[in-house]
């Protein structure tokens, strides 16, 4: 009888692991460096809760007379939003036909073109909207130029990746029989891609409505002008509003988009 | 011979798809046409060429001094800074979006309304500008690092228990029933069943957001809230294109270094 008892004692434990643990050390190292280094502490936090909470409870009664100031605004933070995927996914569109290696098969292309898509995808938008501001002035247009570029990066990212895992089969039928490039291209490969590219884009705009919602407010044009504006006169109420009217487009935006790519991947 | 390619059965096409997709591509084109009106392409500053090209020659001819100085104020104690605001505020966001990932996540145990709450919630939280939230936290512990990691913190949540739940809704039934055969508790569920086999997930999932956090740590200083960020737009409104330059390149090194990094140890985790 005792026997299935001593049998449960000697169940094969897990393993400790070495790596586990030093994945463990190295974590905990990081969070007391990180918390040193950047100075923050959670009391601190706490004892100027009230503070934060005064803003949100300022913003929670929003100034809707404000409204028919802002709604011009999300308008054009939208058109921006718009022309800054169109301009860029047709750039990535091209882009991405000449880093697939199934489409360019020169090697040395495909390495220097990726390196070069590699660093513009590290640059952040809004680090994009400062330097364009810098070059072309305060507006909109540094806004339409600062999101063609990221959309570059989000799309082209994706769409290669799709090019080089389509079915090689067409590729090598329209070879045969003597097909140029640009018929391969034409008959072979975008229709495989083309709902896929789509989607990205699609993709890509959601993060664009997002981000051109701040924008503005380094001056690249759009809704986040008024941000600025009344934050810095501490107009809380008329900020509200604003992020509100925000949050509903951008989740709308985002209802709507996420919907359409379910149904076209279907 | 010839002619039978000319026989060929054409391709079946359906009507009413093939309306569809014209009606689509039509509204697009007119929404994009829509968005060039009011668009002032022509108010292009003239210097826009110079300058452009005198940040391009910034980065080829970079300002090497600012890279360590050793005040504490140079390119890379700035970027040391940057990393530590991604890296706590990742790890702050990570665990407040567990709770948040499991209130969320659809799975046949609560009610759907329950988790369609959660997910509205999430969407808000997304949509909340990052930059504001980062205002905000300025004004309760004041301008600094401290506030970065905040607002990093809290603005993550959105996107990181959003994949949570995704990861919680995929997960397999089997160990769940197994534990619970042999009598398990709820609690003994969770440790033995559910954490386990989402921890991969959730380990895999911060680390892609720790990329995201730290393209967006490396522009909260631009409305004070600590990192690379600060530096770099005063070096804008200064017109140091080098120092433009060195930050860039400083910037573009560090997120290609930690991608390259988190993509390796995502590797070895799957």
């Amino acid at each position: 009888m005792t026997k299935p008892a001593t049998d449960l004692l000697t169940l094969p434990r897990k393993k400790l692991r070495v790596m586990n643990l030093l994945w463990l050390v190295v974590l905990i190292g990081g969070l007391v460096v990180s918390t040193q280094v950047t100075n923050t502490s959670l009391p601190a936090l706490f004892a100027n809760f009230g503070n934060f909470t005064e803003i949100f409870v300022a913003m929670a009664k929003p100034d809707w007379s404000y409204s028919g100031t802002v709604i011009p605004l999300v308008i054009q933070t939208i058109k921006i939003a718009i022309l800054g995927t169109f301009f860029g996914s047709i750039v990535a569109f091209v882009y991405s036909l000449l880093i697939a290696r199934n489409v360019i098969k020169n090697r040395l292309v495909t390495a220097v073109l990726r390196f070069v898509m590699n660093i513009i995808r590290t640059i952040p938008d809004l680090l994009l909207g400062a330097i364009f501001v810098a070059i072309v002035g305060i507006g909109p247009v540094a806004g339409v130029l600062a999101l063609s570029v990221f959309t570059f990066g989000v799309v082209v990212k994706l769409f290669y990746e799709a090019i080089e895992t389509i079915d090689p089969g067409p590729i090598e039928a329209l070879t045969a029989v003597g097909a140029n490039k640009w018929q391969i291209i034409q008959v072979a490969i975008l229709p495989q891609v083309m709902t896929y590219f789509i989607s990205y884009v699609l993709y890509a705009f959601e993060i664009n409505v997002r981000a051109s919602t701040v924008l503005g407010y380094i001056g690249a044009g759009g809704i986040g002008l008024y941000l600025q504006q009344t934050l810095q006169v501490f107009d809380y109420a008329r900020t509200g509003t604003i992020i509100i009217i925000i949050i509903v487009v951008v989740v709308l935006i985002d209802y709507i988009s996420s919907k359409s790519r379910e149904a076209l991947m279907r | 011979m010839e002619t039978s390619y000319q026989k060929l059965v054409p391709q079946t096409t359906n009507k009413l798809k093939v309306c569809w997709h014209w009606l689509i591509a039509i509204a697009a084109i007119a929404l994009i046409a829509w968005s060039f009106t009011d668009m002032d392409f022509g108010g292009i500053k003239a210097s826009a060429g110079q300058i452009a090209g005198a940040i391009f020659k910034g980065i080829f001819h970079p300002d090497w001094h600012y890279v360590y100085t050793g005040d504490g104020e140079d390119l890379v104690s700035e970027l040391w800074e940057t990393m530590c605001i991604a890296f706590l505020g990742t790890f702050i966001s990570a665990i407040i979006s567990v709770p948040f990932a499991f209130w969320s996540a659809h799975t046949k145990y609560k009610r759907w309304w329950s988790a369609r709450l959660g997910k509205i919630v999430l969407a808000v939280i997304r949509s909340f500008p990052e930059i504001v939230l980062a205002l905000m936290f300025i004004k309760a512990v004041g301008p600094g690092s401290a506030a970065g990691v905040l607002a990093l913190g809290f603005h993550s949540v959105g996107m990181l228990a959003k994949l949570f739940s995704e990861a919680i809704e995929n997960l397999e039934e089997g160990a769940n029933e197994a534990v619970t055969a042999t009598g398990g508790s709820k609690w003994h569920i969770m440790m033995f069943a559910t954490l386990p086999n989402l921890l991969p997930a959730l380990i895999s999932n911060t680390l892609y957001r720790f990329d995201v956090s730290l393209r967006s740590a490396s522009i909260l200083g631009l409305v004070g809230a600590g990192g690379i960020g600060y530096p770099l737009i005063i070096a804008l409104q200064y017109r140091q294109w080098d120092r433009v330059g060195i930050i860039l390149l400083g910037i573009i090194v560090m997120v290609v270094l930690v991608d390259w990094l988190s993509g390796w140890i995502r590797a070895r985790l799957v």
